[in-house]
């Protein structure tokens, strides 16, 4: 099946090296029925009509001795290909006519796969199933009322009680996105039935809770565009499909053509599908928000660009994201179908594309694919269609710019991040000077913070001079410092007064002369501890790991990877002089000392001593919200890394999770086999895996113990946020200052940043976080934040 | 099912001191992690190279291509991810795309082995430029050997 997605069923590598099978005669027609059934409706020389007609015959004749081959090939196309959704159910609609029988299976099939895809929580492909059933009432092969029937039990589903508000939710989505496909047909047949449904669905959204929505949003405020959410936003389209009385222009209905012979079918009626009942181990999709970044004025020339409530929107971005979805592996050929859609002539397709991938790209709470992926797509669509695409994403950027003032923290990284990127692989050509608001804006404010951040992440992808040399002399004030070290005991004026001085110079020559650790902590030995008598508590010292810390990271500064050496080569002098979280806070304040001009550097640095357990997690989160680094406290870096601590402990646990229970299953299994009489063979080898009771019981204590420093590192970062910012909230209102700062609004952001990058992770200590911190005491404006996290999984 | 090719396909390059047979290598390319970056600058960072390669996944080291005498970055470098699904990433999403504005070229690896850090030209770097007929700013203007006819290593119409 060529159209499969690579990934699914090899690994890209053994294709070349896998056996080749002796072909039978039948395997090699059932392949050329297959690659028959999966072609059709490519570009072809003859109409689709002649070839649905043609292919309709063969399959006929076939179907004896390849029922249940082309059965399966049918359900394949339904999932994998719900573009030719309605040239599938012509053909299959055309084999009904031929053969009522093939027909009655084919439906019997379908709704067996429908309802295993349901259990499975194979969301979308039930979802194309679902479209495909409904389809084939248009095609003679389904009755209406019978799909009526479908469509109602499913809307019951929606208004269970005490099911989770996302599985409610997805089974209204299921039912309105199928109505473009059949809404015209069931209006005409059945329109007290389907009226009945709508009013139902009304009901249902109308009472629906939303907390979720402003999480979600890409910006705060809903000029120009409404950032609506996902089931309202269809809901008015197909309030306004209604309207046009079911009449869309966007679907092709090949189906019309065979009228004469579809109208002469018998049809079948769909058996009672019941929903599978809830259960805890379901996951259900999360809501979103519809991006909208272009209306039709954005784009003056050629078609016009549908409404936002025009339910062709809705299609033709469905259509686009599910190519974004089967390409996704192959930027190339995922660029090449985009700029091939099908009705690229009836819309502005750039612009189009442009939307759906920034769409994907800002999708909260995260992509459903790397960054870098969208980043390299917008690449190849810039090389192939140079005279258009470059322009239409100029302006997309123009106008994110424009709009970056209420942007959630979280697309804005995304945002600078992408934008470097995408310049750095254009030679950083930009218009800067279109930008100079920048220049007289408090350096705060988004717009300049923007620029700065750009930089930043620019000189990373390229070096100093560069930046130099892209930006306008006005903007000077935005190139970065140098990346240098600042070694405070080379600077001659500052050092002689320094305590650490001498030692430090010593340590210098010790290291050159390739000391072992015992011999650096022979040196640090007689240095003086600057500690108060009573705070001293000999467990460690701040100026030996002032005079360790920055000589040897100084020592180390050509390169990452010098650094890691010398880390990794006194690793042991930094177990000895840190063992306490305040000292590790100590080794970090230290690094930021020496490094604070180069953000890169201290990113790695603090990844590379989490990795090698110099420092824990809590002690980056505690630095992180420390004093000292006030002054860095809005600076994207700093989240940087605030997030890559987080994911480390994340994975950590993830990691210890998975193991334990694949150890549970292999001491269950073994004991299972032994209960029971099996093969010597196998019951060797299981033997053999099987993990001890004790070994289990240490894996548990291992996780629950990482599951307590996880539990810990959230409890300490969300105290940390609430503690500034009820600081700040409580003086901006005893000074009767407004507290929307700039500052403010950063750190909300952050704060929401957290709770949804992590919310799997966070989600488990909802009810801890709920009696501890979040309670209802809290100032509204944090207590909001976690509410809206709580909402997300409804 | 058809054969198509993918980004992750292995090229038509392999390395020639490879101690094993082209099966065993072949079989190690399938499950490295490790992969080989070419066509790089030599005034591209190990910083540099780092910042790109990290948006596929963390990355576990970077070992940078050296002149075999003078010791300076020559082209090129060897990347080890944590996982082969990271490098699988950085083979569809940065392969053919820009570094220091120029298209790095990546390539799977059997495992970095301890002296393939330097290159395999009689004058030092990669052999690839010794033959080089261009002119190539980033990589130390012409190609050796052209350099030695011409006696300078920077025209002066271009310095």
């Amino acid at each position: 099946m060529s159209r499969r997605r690579p990934h699914e069923e090899d690994d890209g590598y053994d294709r070349a090296y896998r056996k080749r099978r002796r072909v039978s005669e039948n395997q090699e027609i059932e392949d050329r029925l297959e690659s028959l059934i999966l072609c059709v409706g490519e570009k072809s020389t003859s109409s689709l009509e002649s070839n649905l007609e043609g292919l309709a015959s063969v399959l006929e004749a076939d179907l004896s001795t390849y029922r249940a081959k082309i059965l399966r090939i049918l359900t394949d196309c339904a999932i994998r290909m719900p573009e030719k959704c309605t040239i599938y159910t012509t053909l299959v609609g055309l084999l009904n006519a031929k053969n009522f029988n093939f027909g009655g299976e084919f439906v019997e099939f379908m709704v067996k796969t429908f309802k295993e895809a349901l259990k499975a929580c194979k969301w979308d492909p039930a979802r194309f199933l679902l479209r495909f059933l409904a389809d084939l009432v248009n095609c003679h092969v389904i009755s209406a009322t019978s799909l009526l029937q479908l469509l109602d039990n499913m809307i019951d589903a929606a208004n269970e009680d005490s099911v989770p508000q996302v599985r409610r939710d997805w089974y209204v989505f299921a039912i309105l996105s199928t109505l473009p496909w059949v809404g015209r047909e069931l209006y005409e047949k059945k329109e007290q039935p389907l009226e009945h449904l709508l009013v139902q669905i009304e009901v249902f959204l109308n009472k629906r809770p939303k907390k979720h929505h402003n999480a979600l949003k890409v910006w705060a405020v809903d000029t120009p565009h409404p950032q609506e959410e996902y089931l309202d936003c269809l809901w008015a389209q197909i309030r306004k499909l209604r309207q046009d009385n079911w009449a869309e222009k966007h679907i092709a209905r090949p189906y019309l053509a065979f009228d004469s012979i579809l109208c002469e079918a018998l049809q079948h009626n769909l058996p009672s599908i019941l929903p599978p009942p809830h259960h805890d181990s379901y996951k259900y999709p999360m809501p979103w928000v519809v991006f909208r970044l272009f209306d039709y004025t954005d784009c003056p020339e050629g078609p016009i660009l549908p409404g936002a409530h025009s339910i062709e929107r809705f299609l033709i971005e469905e259509h686009l994201h599910s190519i974004i979805e089967m390409y996704h592996l192959e930027r190339k050929d995922c660029a090449t179908h985009l700029l091939n859609f099908p009705y690229k002539l009836k819309i502005p397709l750039e612009y189009c594309i442009v939307e759906v991938i920034f769409a994907e790209l800002f999708h909260m709470p995260s992509p459903r694919y790397l960054d870098i992926c969208y980043g390299s797509i917008l690449i190849e669509l810039c090389k192939l269609q140079p005279s258009t695409m470059p322009q239409v994403l100029a302006l997309a950027t123009e106008m994110l710019f424009h709009r970056i003032d209420s942007m959630n923290v979280s697309c804005f990284d995304r945002f600078v991040c992408w934008f470097s990127y995408h310049l750095s692989n254009f030679q950083f050509r930009w218009r800067w000077d279109d930008w100079d608001v920048c220049l007289s804006l408090d350096s705060e404010h988004p717009k300049p913070k923007f620029v700065r951040e750009v930089m930043l992440k620019s000189m990373r992808l390229s070096y100093h001079q560069r930046i130099r040399e892209i930006l306008p002399e006005t903007f000077a004030g935005f190139i970065p410092q140098k990346p240098e070290p600042e070694y405070k005991y080379a600077k001659e004026a500052e050092a002689v007064t320094l305590p650490g001085t001498a030692a430090a110079h010593q340590l210098v020559v010790t290291i050159r002369q390739k000391c072992t650790p015992e011999e650096v902590l022979a040196v640090l030995k007689d240095l003086p501890n600057p500690r108060s008598e009573e705070e001293v508590d000999g467990r460690f010292n701040p100026l030996k790991i002032d005079v360790f810390v920055q000589t040897l990271l100084n020592l180390g500064s050509k390169s990452f990877s010098h650094s890691f050496a010398a880390i990794s080569k006194f690793h042991y002098v930094f177990k000895i002089l840190a063992e306490s979280e305040e000292a590790q806070i100590c080794i970090l304040r230290n690094m930021f000392e020496l490094w604070h001009n180069h953000q890169q550097m201290m990113v790695v640095l603090v990844d590379k001593m989490l990795k090698t357990q110099i420092v824990e997690c809590s002690a980056v989160a505690n630095w992180i919200f420390s004093k000292e680094i006030g002054s860095e406290f809005t600076k994207n870096y700093l989240w940087e890394i605030l997030h890559l601590t987080i994911k480390k402990m994340n994975r950590h646990v993830t990691k210890l999770t998975g193991e334990l229970t694949e150890a549970r299953e292999k001491l269950a299994r073994a004991e299972e086999s032994s209960d029971s009489e099996s093969d010597e063979e196998k019951k060797k080898q299981e033997d053999a895996e099987k993990p001890s009771e004790e070994m289990v019981e240490r894996m548990e204590e291992k996780l629950e113990a990482a599951q307590a420093d996880q539990k810990n590192l959230f409890l300490i970062i969300f105290q940390r946020f609430i503690m500034i910012l009820s600081e700040h909230l409580v003086r901006c209102d005893t000074d009767g200052k407004d507290y929307n700062t700039h500052w403010y609004k950063w750190t909300i952001g952050r704060l929401q940043q957290v709770f949804l990058a992590h919310h799997e992770q966070v989600q488990k200590y909802s009810s801890t976080l709920e009696t501890l911190l979040f309670t209802q005491d809290l100032d509204p404006h944090i207590l909001e934040i976690f509410q809206q996290f709580v909402s997300l999984q409804g | 099912m058809g054969k198509f090719s993918t980004s992750l396909d292995l090229s038509s390059y392999r390395d020639q001191h490879f101690k094993g047979t082209r099966a065993e290598q072949d079989k190690l390319l399938r499950v490295s992690s490790t992969f080989y970056v070419g066509n790089l600058s030599f005034y591209t960072t190990e910083e540099q190279i780092y910042e790109l390669f990290s948006k596929c996944g963390d990355v576990k080291r970077i070992i940078m291509g050296l002149d075999k005498y003078k010791k300076t970055p020559c082209g090129f470098c060897f990347i080890e991810y944590y996982t082969r699904a990271d490098a699988e990433n950085c083979l569809r999403y940065i392969n053919g795309t820009r570094l220091d504005d120029r298209i790095v070229r990546t390539d799977w690896d059997a495992g970095f082995i301890e002296g393939r850090q330097y290159g395999r030209g009689k004058t030092g770097g990669q052999v690839r430029d010794e033959y080089r007929t261009d002119y190539d700013a980033g990589r130390g203007g012409y190609g050796k050997l052209i350099q030695q006819k011409i006696g300078s290593e920077v025209p002066s119409f271009l310095r």
